[in-house]
């Protein structure tokens, strides 16, 4: 099974390595050897990282060369986070229904009647 | 977008975890938030967006219970949601699952935390865990229809271009 597009972005964050990577490459391009100095890991398995990043979109090189600079698709990162913005609104939405909701219900029996109320209203639970 | 200031939602997506947790604060005191998520008639009337109509069909929100609610659009097609009630702790906790019916095997675990604050104000932490980050991914995209397809088309786009 194939994995969707933004499946393929989010995986390709799950990893610590890569997070990292990704964050690092927003300042500036970088070559591997660059990308792999703070690393106590391999080229390769710093490759391997990378092609994970590539195979989401989130990253691109012009060619597989150790000195070609590997460039972040700032807009297919910036879709990522637009979606976690969306999914938030959503939720924001529905807890102003809630919101409205409360304004409405009076307070539950054998509570005190507090600051809860509805100022404008005044109404009593 | 408009802002009532003082306690927007706030997402939180993990990348270690297949977690979303969902942060928000009320002008109401926990047991009052709690019962408008207990009571099946105050549930239907925020749950879903309002073009939305919410008919419980089944609702038995205590600890060891289960729940089943139909949302129906204004064309008439309906999507259920169902899931098992694993704990429910008065003004405190919910802890229960949660599924789409037409996607059954991607349910997620959710926790629900009422909290007072001072001035007669809660914090509601709803944490959802679901068992990959393809499942979560897939969750956060849920329940935005036009915008869960604009987004892909965008993205596809975006990633044919690459």
């Amino acid at each position: 099974m194939t994995a969707d597009p933004l499946s393929r972005v989010f995986s390709a964050l799950a990893d610590p390595t890569r997070r990292d990577m990704v964050a690092r490459l927003a300042s500036r391009d970088a070559t591997v050897g660059e990308l792999a100095q703070p690393y106590d890991m391999s080229v390769q398995a710093v490759s391997k990282h990378l092609r994970v990043l590539e195979d989401s979109g989130l990253v691109t090189r012009t060619t597989d060369a150790r000195r070609a600079p590997v460039h972040l698709e700032a807009e297919v990162f910036d879709l990522m986070t637009k979606w976690i913005e969306r999914y938030r609104r959503e939720a924001e939405d529905r807890y102003r229904r809630l919101d409205d909701v409360l304004r409405d219900l009076p307070d539950p029996p054998g509570r005190p009647a507090g600051p809860v109320n509805d100022p404008t209203t005044g109404e009593a639970p | 977008m408009s802002t009532t200031g003082t306690h927007e939602t706030e997402i939180v997506v993990p990348t270690d975890v297949p977690v979303v947790r969902i942060v928000r604060e009320f002008d109401a005191p926990a047991a009052k938030v709690f019962r408008a998520h207990l009571d099946p008639d105050l549930f239907a009337r925020w749950n879903g967006p309002r073009y939305l109509t919410q008919r419980n069909e089944l609702w038995d929100v205590r600890t060891g219970g289960a729940y089943r609610y139909v949302q129906v659009d204004p064309d008439g097609a309906e999507y259920a949601f169902y899931g098992s009630v694993h704990e429910v702790r008065p003004d405190e906790l919910i802890v229960q699952t949660f599924a789409y019916e037409g996607f059954p095997d991607g349910v997620s675990l959710d926790s629900l935390r009422f909290e007072d604050l001072p001035d007669g104000r809660c914090r509601l932490t709803a944490t959802s865990l679901v068992d990959s980050f393809e499942g979560r991914d897939a969750f956060v995209a849920s329940g935005m229809e036009v915008g869960v397809r604009e987004g892909y088309e965008q993205l596809d786009e975006l990633l044919a271009e690459g």
